[in-house]
């Protein structure tokens, strides 16, 4: 596989001269493979400098807290690979989480109720991000800060400002149940994953959200309705945003109108970490579920090791911008 | 030493990555005089005096004013006195008229930086009243027509007090009567002493308002005459005097059934009263400068930018084309002008990029069937001679002849009956230029209708069966393989 790689890559170099060099394409298979061996790096590295780390116990405490935000940096995955932006996400948890949870007292509604309701919440939501900057040509920056900011307000509105508590113990399941041993959290973040991964990489749904981003001129040349997907792009970061609000609000037992604070910019640094490109046309799902890994393994060992949240920052944002720069080297050539 | 001319460029020399744009051109210019540089597209006009102006290095010698220029930039150009009306309008548009003229020498109180808006605005207006324009220094450069701009743009140059305007194409988008008043402004220029280089399509135009005639041909200098001793004739004689020396791969194919008819065709400000049929097996090439409305025509035609009237008939049946979509779906493909705005996906593979128009065919239960994709496009790899690594390559690491082979590809995949293409060859080498001919050739030899437009005239007069001629938006007429020259073309255009 390597020998075949560096053949094909001397082949193209001979083709054409103005090409960039062999040098140069380090950054690129760096950001197309080297994240998983980042990662790698990083467990390692964290298993070194503290005992507590290295554990199934621990590890998975890990990827359990990274499942919410991994499940919400996926649906920034599609949006970011269209050149667009989600700002909203975080506001939108904490909307869908005091509406759930005002149905899911016990003996009120059955279970299915405060579901459809979340994700459905969601999803609208992300419906108007993108019909208001597909069809109304406001960029999505804005017109998903207004939402943040709206939703924000809403579920301010809608709990009074309070905590919305006594909730079922099926709907409790979502945040802390286990099947086989392994939280509920995980499995769906994994399903979903996995159905996403397929979702983007081989149906036509897919290759069109990466050919928008690649060059929205050339999408529309080639038979694309760019308006409409944008909007089911949205849409589906929405409904994706409902179910990671479900498991949070389960997790911490009430709906909360504060909850999600900052996690519209957790996903997209998820994103951006694990390869998406905001110039457009760039991004996968493994590599954003590696990307919120990566933040998730950062937080935990960090925390064991008794690193005071200031430094976690610190490091976190020169983690985010090492990952842009490696990304906007790589299309400098474009 | 002292000399008669203003400005003399020699020897002027510039290669883009290979390829000679300028080869050892000269251009003199006499003081108070309106030279004419002339040429086709690509004839090195525009470069030339992008070097002058500093925007571009090149080799060779330019002596200004009896003295060497040194080619630091546009603002050294600017300081000696050349200034330059560009072919593109370059508008700040939320700022004031008076702003956009003096922008980056704003009056000020002293040398505090504040800008003094009262004298801005009165030397706007003294500017205005020499040339006797009237807008309002006030105005938003976006609230302006688009006639208007260019008068500003005029003034703006102008109020540098050179003494060399160029002119790249002044009156591109101006009316008869602003044209009329632009030549008041030149003439008062000239006898200021005002050297004017004016660059035009327009011929009626250059034998009205100048003294001399440049030509330039393919980068080459042609020559230089005073312009009452030519004529339409002979000017265009000089422009395209080569013999075609490319071989063109054009085999004779049978011609059938009309596949498109198209009649009246209209849309507002662009193109007005198209009426042509293209038939199974032809090339029909569509003849123009740029900025005639030849690329709004297809555009119109594959449903980007539906037409705001007249008639479509696809096999005799009536259609009407409201988006790519509805163009795919009557088997119809479009490789555009420009590859990299809106033809290739840059940051995709080379598989990706050619599927993308025809996804559905690869759809197995919704899920693009990988094998399929694999098959059909190494098909095409192999066809078209796509010199890749692998589908998995970037496209943006293939070489432009390469990359125009992808796009042709993409089309290829959805068999369609009619093929438009524009600028087919457009930074594209040799070699693949050639193949990409050949391709066409055979495709026309399989039954499908080819629509071509080019800008180059040997590439319209190698590969058409018939020449459609637009000029400014209007139909000029058409001709035959057999009739077509170069000549006749420019003439047809002329008329």
């Amino acid at each position: 596989m390597k020998t075949e790689e560096t053949i094909a890559k001397k082949q193209t170099i001979s083709h054409d001269r103005d090409r960039t060099g062999w040098k140069e394409k380090i950054p690129e298979l760096f950001s197309r493979y080297g994240i998983f061996l980042i990662f790698l790096a990083l467990v390692a590295l964290m298993s070194v400098l503290t005992p507590h780390f290295f554990n199934v116990y621990n590890l998975i405490n890990v990827v359990k807290q990274v499942s919410f935000i991994g499940i919400v940096a996926m649906g920034v995955t599609f949006v970011i690979i269209t050149k667009g932006i989600d700002l909203s996400s975080g506001s939108l948890i904490a909307l869908v989480s005091v509406i759930a949870a005002s149905f899911a007292h016990p003996g009120d509604y059955p279970l299915f109720v405060p579901l459809l309701l979340g994700v459905g919440v969601g999803a609208f939501a992300g419906l108007i991000n993108g019909t208001v900057s597909a069809k109304g040509m406001i960029p999505p920056f804005i017109a998903t800060l207004g939402m943040m900011t709206a939703a924000r307000g809403l579920a301010l509105l809608y709990s009074d400002g309070r905590p919305i508590g006594n909730l079922s113990d099926s709907f409790l399941f979502l945040g802390s149940g286990d099947l086989f041993g392994i939280p509920f959290p995980i499995i769906v973040f994994l399903f979903v994953g996995l159905l996403m991964h397929l979702l983007l990489s081989n149906t036509k749904f897919g290759k069109h959200t990466y050919a928008i981003g690649g060059n929205e001129q050339a999408a529309r040349i080639c038979g694309i309705n760019v308006d409409r997907h944008l909007i089911l792009v949205y849409t589906l970061a929405g409904f994706l945003t409902g179910i990671s609000a479900l498991m949070l609000t389960a997790r911490i037992s009430a709906g909360q109108p504060s909850m999600g604070v900052m996690y519209e910019l957790d996903a997209i640094a998820a994103a951006v970490i694990g390869g998406t490109s905001l110039t457009g046309g760039i991004g996968t799902i493994p590599g954003t579920m590696i990307g919120a890994l990566i933040i998730g393994v950062l937080n935990n060992g960090l925390d064991l090791m008794n690193v005071s949240s200031y430094w976690q920052q610190i490091l976190k944002g020169a983690i985010i911008v090492t990952a842009v720069l490696i990304d906007s080297r790589k299309n400098k050539k474009a | 030493m002292k000399t008669e001319y203003l400005l003399e460029m020699e020897n002027i020399t510039k290669e883009f990555s290979g390829v000679k744009a300028l080869n050892n051109v000269q251009l003199k210019v006499k003081k108070g005089t309106v030279h004419a540089l002339m040429g086709e597209n690509g004839a090195g006009k525009s470069t030339l005096m992008k070097i002058l102006f500093g925007m571009y290095r090149g080799g060779g010698t330019i002596r200004f004013n009896g003295e060497e220029l040194k080619r630091t930039g546009p603002k050294d150009a600017l300081k000696k006195g050349i200034s330059m009306i560009h072919q593109e309008l370059n508008p700040v548009p939320f700022m004031t008229v008076a702003e956009n003229i003096f922008l980056g020498r704003e009056p000020s109180y002293g040398k505090t930086g504040w800008v003094n808006k009262k004298k801005l605005i009165e030397d706007t207006q003294r500017l205005f009243e020499i040339l006797n324009i009237r807008i309002d220094p006030t105005k938003k450069m976006k609230d302006l027509s688009i006639a208007n701009m260019q008068l500003v743009e005029i003034a703006t140059a102008v109020s540098h007090h050179a003494d060399l305007i160029i002119m790249d194409e002044p009156t591109s988008a101006i009316t008869e009567k602003e044209v009329d008043h632009l030549f008041e402004i030149i003439r008062s220029l000239k006898k200021k002493g005002v050297a004017i280089i004016y660059i035009s399509h327009k011929m009626d135009e250059v034998f009205e308002i100048c003294d001399e005639i440049t030509v330039l041909r393919d980068g080459q200098y042609i020559g230089t005459k005073p312009a009452r001793e030519l004529n339409q004739d002979s000017l265009i004689q000089m422009m395209v005097g080569r013999e075609i020396k490319q071989v063109f791969h054009k085999e004779k194919a049978e011609i059938k059934e009309v596949v498109l008819s198209v009649k009246n065709l209209s849309r507002e400000g662009k193109f007005n009263n198209v009426s042509f049929e293209v038939r199974k097996g032809e090339i029909l090439g569509i003849a123009g400068l740029m900025g005639s409305g030849r690329t709004e025509l297809i555009e119109s035609i594959f449903g980007i930018d539906p037409p705001t009237s007249g008639e479509m008939y696809l096999h005799g049946e009536k259609i009407r084309m409201k988006s790519p979509s509805d163009a795919i779906r009557n088997k119809i493909g479009l490789v555009t002008e420009d590859r990299k705005l809106t033809g290739a996906f840059l940051p995709l593979s080379v598989k990706e990029n050619m599927i993308m128009s025809g996804l559905d065919q690869f759809l197995n239960f919704g899920y693009v069937n990988g094998k399929t994709v694999k098959r059909k496009c190494k098909e095409q790899v192999k066809k078209l001679n796509i010199k890749t690594p692998n589908l998995n390559q970037l496209i943006m690491n293939l070489s432009g002849g390469n990359q125009q082979k992808v796009l042709l590809a993409r089309w290829l995949l959805n068999d369609p009956d009619l093929l438009i293409l524009d600028e087919p060859t457009r930074g594209v080498d040799v070699g693949a230029k050639a193949e990409i001919h050949k391709l066409m050739s055979e495709l026309a030899q399989d039954g499908k209708a080819i629509l071509m437009v080019s800008s180059e005239m040997p590439e319209i007069l190698g590969m058409s069966d018939r020449i459609l001629v637009i000029h400014e938006g209007s139909q000029k007429g058409e001709l035959r393989r057999e009739e077509a020259d170069q000549k006749k073309i420019l003439e047809v255009a002329y008329q």
